[in-house]
């Protein structure tokens, strides 16, 4: 026991825990507590029953309550157990109540019937997982047609932008012509531009272009980037030009050079930017509610949005939704964490 | 993933060469960076140069051709007031209102995000075990989606809601948080603080660790107590990444929309109105859409950050130069 002990509170530089140590160790622990506390609640109340989820105040697990079936009787019906009155300590099984009495039966003797006081008797429950929360998401609502969209216009914008930035840092990285720092300049300049400043007329073009209410007008905007365009120059630079120099002296064709050399040297700047893009998109929210008006075309994020302002009182359909929504960057998340972490420390974000 | 695309590549090869032919290497360049500026030119540029036609012209109809010009009527609209600092009293009353919640919230969100980033990172930076897995920690909330922010807080502040089964167990006792004007403004505060804290410190960690370790161990050397090594090394080292993270924190608080609008939608009221919500407003979500309005507003957010921009571009070249 000491053993392990020592070795928990042992420190890289002095031997001993100082008191510093533990009120830093204390604060990350509300760090924990804060930051994935929500988030587990979230998760835990999605598995809750409609009724689970209006108790007040809340349990930490979800419940739900027992049923059993009673022959001759088609449906399951609800288990309490009483807690005062004459059948005191008794199992049963409710058939049906009116006011605050309660017709019971014995679910071992199903022939009499007894009637009680509902204050008498509490619920039977047992730990169980509302999973009808979720199937109930693909009957009652186009959920897939919402995570398709959303999927659509992540994967596409993100190879789009993928595509269009790096050729335009492989022509500002690798060639030498007039007007590169002229377009270097532009290029600053437009980070000087975020979207939300420019939405009426972006709005204008983008109905001019047969966009409004398709998801290509959530795709093509954003597909060129200022900082894509940097982060990939700043690591195509330093690809020595004796490479490409040998592949021009084999008679590849430049198009040959960027595709086949410099994708393939860049691709850890490349990966970078790619998680950050999908990051953007799946997450993009401001500009897809003014293009996309259509529910047929909502990304799950309008969605969401939009039925939280329908169903105020269907949270268990919301929270469940909810979950579909964060899971997929939670799951890049866990996998990925460590390259996020590198690359947007490496561009200071969008 | 390569090979699924290398046929296209092949294909896209062909005019490529004989376009290569054609202008030569070094002109070729132009052809690789035509994508991009057309992009840039027509969803970045263009729309800067639009903005103020739009702001110049009234209606309510998108095409700038059937918009009557007003001159600077847009702009008038928005800044006749009698008295800046009273919303009341301004003809644009809910613009002002958007102006001052802006500004207040941009003002109490900046300096407790960054304080606690800091916090954060300095904690971090010391000699903790498991440092990779708090910092992805604190991070974690950075990759949920504006309304998947909103929503969870908002299951939890709801009125049965957890934090309020708490308060009653506490003998605090609950409260309706979301339809008090104030207490929906501190939470809007706490829920974006919440959401995007962890970048900056992922940001104020990275500046910490390129401190070098020899000038602590000089201090260590000269018997330096840490509040002194601290005060004297680590704050004035960090300033530059400091300076960063406070523009940064600015330019994207004057642009806060998404998880407000969708935690509180703008209320109680205008209580959590934002400028960027109004300009959506005026010019999307209502009829008639002012388009003219809310491009007059654009241009007054766009001076603001351009200026945020320049001071950005600015501090990071000083660091580059050292």
């Amino acid at each position: 026991m000491g053993k392990i002990w020592d070795f928990l509170t042992a420190t890289r530089g002095s031997t001993r825990l100082h008191w510093t140590d533990w009120v830093s160790y204390a604060y990350l622990c509300t760090g924990i507590f804060l930051m994935f506390g929500p988030v587990v609640w979230l998760v835990l109340s999605s598995f809750k029953t409609e009724a689970d989820l209006q108790r007040f105040p809340p349990t930490l697990l979800p419940y739900a309550q027992q049923t059993v079936e009673v022959d001759g009787y088609d449906d399951a019906l609800p288990l309490f157990v009483m807690t005062a009155g004459e059948y005191e300590g008794m199992t049963l099984a409710q058939l049906r109540r009116v006011g605050n009495q309660a017709q019971m039966i014995d679910p071992l003797n199903p022939e009499e019937r007894l009637r009680v006081n509902i204050a008498n008797r509490e619920p039977v429950e047992e730990f169980s997982l509302a999973t009808e929360n979720y199937t109930s998401l693909f009957e009652r609502f186009n959920f897939l047609r919402f995570f398709w969209n959303s999927t659509f216009i992540t994967v596409t914008a993100t190879l789009l932008m993928l595509l269009v930035n790096s050729m335009a840092a492989f022509a500002l990285s690798k060639y030498e012509f007039r007007g590169r720092t002229a377009v270097l300049l532009l290029v600053v300049g437009t980070l000087m531009i975020p979207q939300t400043v420019v939405l009426v007329p972006l709005f204008l073009i983008v109905t001019e272009l047969g966009m409004f209410n398709s998801l290509w007008g959530v795709i093509i905007p954003g597909a060129a980037t200022p900082t894509g365009v940097f982060l990939l120059r700043q690591y195509m630079i330093t690809i020595p030009d004796e490479i490409l120099d040998a592949a021009r002296m084999d008679k590849a064709s430049e198009w040959k050079i960027f595709w086949r050399i410099i994708i393939p040297l860049s691709a850890p700047a490349i990966a970078v930017l790619a998680i950050l893009a999908i990051m953007w998109r799946w997450n993009d929210f401001l500009w897809p509610l003014i293009v996309l008006t259509q529910t047929e075309n909502f990304t799950l994020q309008l969605a969401l949005n939009s039925f939280q302002g329908e169903l105020t009182t269907d949270w268990s359909s919301l929270l469940a939704m909810t979950v579909l929504t964060l899971l997929p960057i939670a799951t890049v998340f866990m996998f990925l964490q460590k390259y996020i972490a590198t690359g947007i420390a490496s561009t200071g974000g969008k | 993933m390569l090979q699924i695309l290398s046929p296209i590549m092949r294909i896209v090869e062909v005019p490529m060469l004989a376009l290569q032919r054609l202008l030569g290497i070094n002109k070729l360049a132009w052809v690789f960076l035509l994508p991009n500026l057309i992009l840039f030119g027509l969803f970045a540029f263009l729309p800067v140069i639009l903005n103020v036609s739009y702001a110049m012209t009234g209606g309510d109809n998108v095409l700038l051709a059937d918009r009557p010009n007003v001159g600077l009527r847009n702009f008038v609209t928005l800044t006749d007031c009698e008295n800046f600092l009273d919303p009341n009293s301004c003809r644009e009353d809910k613009f002002w209102r958007a102006v001052w919640n802006t500004t207040w919230f941009v003002t109490l969100q900046v300096g407790a995000m960054v304080g606690f980033a800091l916090l954060t990172a300095i904690i971090l930076n010391g000699k903790i075990r498991a440092r990779g897995f708090f910092r992805s920690v604190f991070f974690f909330p950075v990759l949920l989606s504006p309304v998947v922010v909103a929503l969870i807080w908002k299951w939890i502040l709801q009125r049965e809601g957890v934090l309020n089964a708490f308060l009653d167990w506490t003998g605090i006792g609950g409260y309706n948080w979301l339809v008090d004007a104030q207490w929906a403004f501190t939470w809007s505060v706490f829920i974006s603080v919440w959401a995007h804290m962890g970048f900056y410190t992922l940001i104020l960690l990275a500046g910490l660790q390129a401190i070098p370790r020899d000038v602590y161990e000089a201090a260590l050397m000269d018997r330096a107590s840490p509040w002194r090594t601290f005060r004297r090394i680590t704050l004035p080292l960090l300033s530059p990444t400091m300076l960063v993270v406070l523009v940064l924190a600015l330019i994207k608080g004057v642009q806060t929309f998404d998880e407000i609008y969708a935690f509180t939608g703008g209320g109680p009221g205008t209580a959590t109105t934002f400028i960027i919500q109004y300009i959506y407003e005026e010019g999307f979500a209502g009829a008639p859409r002012l388009f003219g309005l809310a491009a007059a507003a654009s241009l007054l957010v766009a001076i603001v950050l351009v200026i945020l921009t320049l001071i950005q571009l600015w501090v990071n070249r000083r660091n580059v130069d050292g």
